[in-house]
């Protein structure tokens, strides 16, 4: 379990400690979590998303399940670490928050086969990909404008190694806004599993060490507002934290 | 050489040149669907009808990974039991410095320089999903032969392009028929997105795409840019 943070002028590898909210950076210095800047706690190369990919979600949005997986990509101008800003849009009248369990790549995938799949994958992180459903437009849907936004796709706190995981499909995930929980749901329900995304994937496109698959969400998503903390959690990952900000921070 | 050579950023290709900012490429390629007059034309009243429903208002945007990334001369394999492949040609502006919220008026301030791209894609005729399976295929964004500077490229939206196919013209097209203006675009995309240095923009290609078959070699021409060639070969060749 390991994060990228910035601390007094450089960038640096902590571990958590065991008192809540202590690290410890890679050179000795221990420190509050608040003391830090925190990044997204690996170097992203392709990032790959997922929609509709629980049933109860999809059933949430009025969609069928679907017989291929709804894929879509991001930039990495989207992402943003453990504790950061993401604007809302003062013209938005509905912005939600995804929490997702997001697969990290570690070694070279082409045309892998379902049993050598989870052979590919370095370690997971929690992802909290947010929406503006305004936006949404009915071209190569959910279009960029809608799904790509700086600073809308929230990863970490931590890396952590596939070993440490477990069974990635049988993972709880849960969001909190200011306290109160909103979102719930296992990733034993995703509608394309793991492993099949990255057979289904690999049959087409080369993944690569870095490459990183936001699996989907699950039902319960909520309109968030400036101010608004959320908070989303995955069994074992840690909790991710986002604080929703104003236009106005942004001299808009 | 027109330009300068640029380095790609994953192993593995065959162009070689000096790997230096701004002209060194991020890996990231994004697109614009449906930015050219004859693309949308082509759609006709089908924009208003399902799943549509209406037409675009902000851009239509994709991203081609760095998977997709191809030289020139790289071969494009088409995948089994897909008979021909579109190949669309469209300019690409490669950003020189962080693009985010940028004016229109100062909006190619920010371009490092432009290149050829030959946007593949297996053919699909609904664009209502992200067509991934579709345009992000290994090596299926040829591009170059090289960084051409800015400052040689009087103005990006006067670009003629030309696409040939084993040496015959298919298509001849005109950046003058952009709906949005490189400039446009750029300041609509930077008001959500920053553009990182050495991210491409293409800018979007005419309708309809030419279609190319296992054997064949495309070449792009632009004025001022030079030409891009690759062939096309079954994937198991």
């Amino acid at each position: 379990m390991r994060a990228r943070v910035a601390h007094a002028g450089a960038i640096h590898e902590a571990t958590p400690l065991e008192a809540p909210g202590v690290i410890r950076l890679a050179d000795g210095r221990v420190l509050e979590e608040e003391q830090v800047v925190w990044l997204p706690p690996f170097e992203a190369g392709t990032i790959i998303a997922l929609g509709l990919n629980y049933a109860d979600h999809a059933k949430e949005l009025s969609f069928k399940a679907q017989d291929e997986p709804l894929v879509f990509l991001k930039g990495p101008g989207a992402l943003l670490g453990h504790r950061g800003c993401t604007r809302r849009p003062a013209d938005a009248a509905f912005m939600h928050y995804e929490c997702e369990l997001a697969v990290i790549i570690g070694r070279t995938a082409r045309r892998v086969a379902r049993a050598q799949a989870m052979q590919h994958v370095a370690g997971y992180c929690i992802a909290n990909d947010y929406a503006v459903r305004d936006y949404l437009e009915n071209w190569y849907r959910p279009n960029l404008r809608a799904k790509n936004r700086d600073g809308a796709t929230v990863l970490g706190p931590w890396f952590v190694d596939a070993a440490d995981v477990g069974d990635p499909g049988k993972l709880e995930l849960r969001t909190f806004v200011n306290g109160t929980r909103t979102q719930q749901g296992n990733t034993r329900d995703l509608v394309f599993d793991i492993p099949f995304l990255i057979e289904y994937l690999s049959s087409f496109m080369t993944l690569q060490a870095g490459d990183v698959i936001l699996t989907g969400t699950p039902e319960g998503v909520t309109n968030v507002m400036p101010g608004d903390e959320v908070i989303c959690e995955i069994d074992g990952l840690g909790r991710l934290v986002n604080t929703i900000a104003a236009d106005e921070v942004y001299g808009r | 050489m027109d330009g300068y050579s640029s380095m790609l950023p994953s192993a593995g290709f065959s162009s070689i040149g000096i790997d230096v900012a701004p002209f060194r490429l991020s890996g990231t390629v994004y697109g614009s669907l449906l930015n050219h007059r004859s693309a949308l034309a082509a759609l006709g009243d089908a924009v208003n009808g399902p799943p549509y429903k209406a037409p675009p208002r902000a851009p239509v945007l994709y991203i081609k990974p760095r998977n997709t990334l191809a030289a020139a001369g790289d071969p494009v394999r088409i995948p089994a039991g897909c008979p021909e492949l579109e190949s669309a040609a469209c300019l690409g502006m490669v950003i020189g410095r962080t693009a985010c919220r940028v004016r229109a008026a100062d909006a190619l301030d920010h371009v490092a320089g432009y290149l050829i791209v030959n946007d593949v894609s297996v053919p699909h005729a609904s664009y209502y999903r992200p067509s991934i399976r579709e345009k992000a295929r290994d090596g299926f964004c040829p591009l170059g032969p090289s960084v051409t500077p800015r400052e040689r490229i009087a103005d990006p939206a006067d670009i003629e392009m030309r696409t040939l196919i084993d040496g015959t013209l298919v298509q001849a097209a005109s950046n003058r028929d952009l709906i949005r203006t490189p400039a446009q675009l750029l300041a609509e995309i930077t008001d959500f997105m920053t553009l990182a240095p050495g991210d491409v923009l293409c800018l979007g290609a005419a309708a309809p795409a030419p279609r190319v078959r296992a054997g064949q070699t495309v070449t792009i021409e632009m004025s001022g840019l030079g030409r891009l060639s690759n062939p096309f070969i079954g994937e198991d060749a």
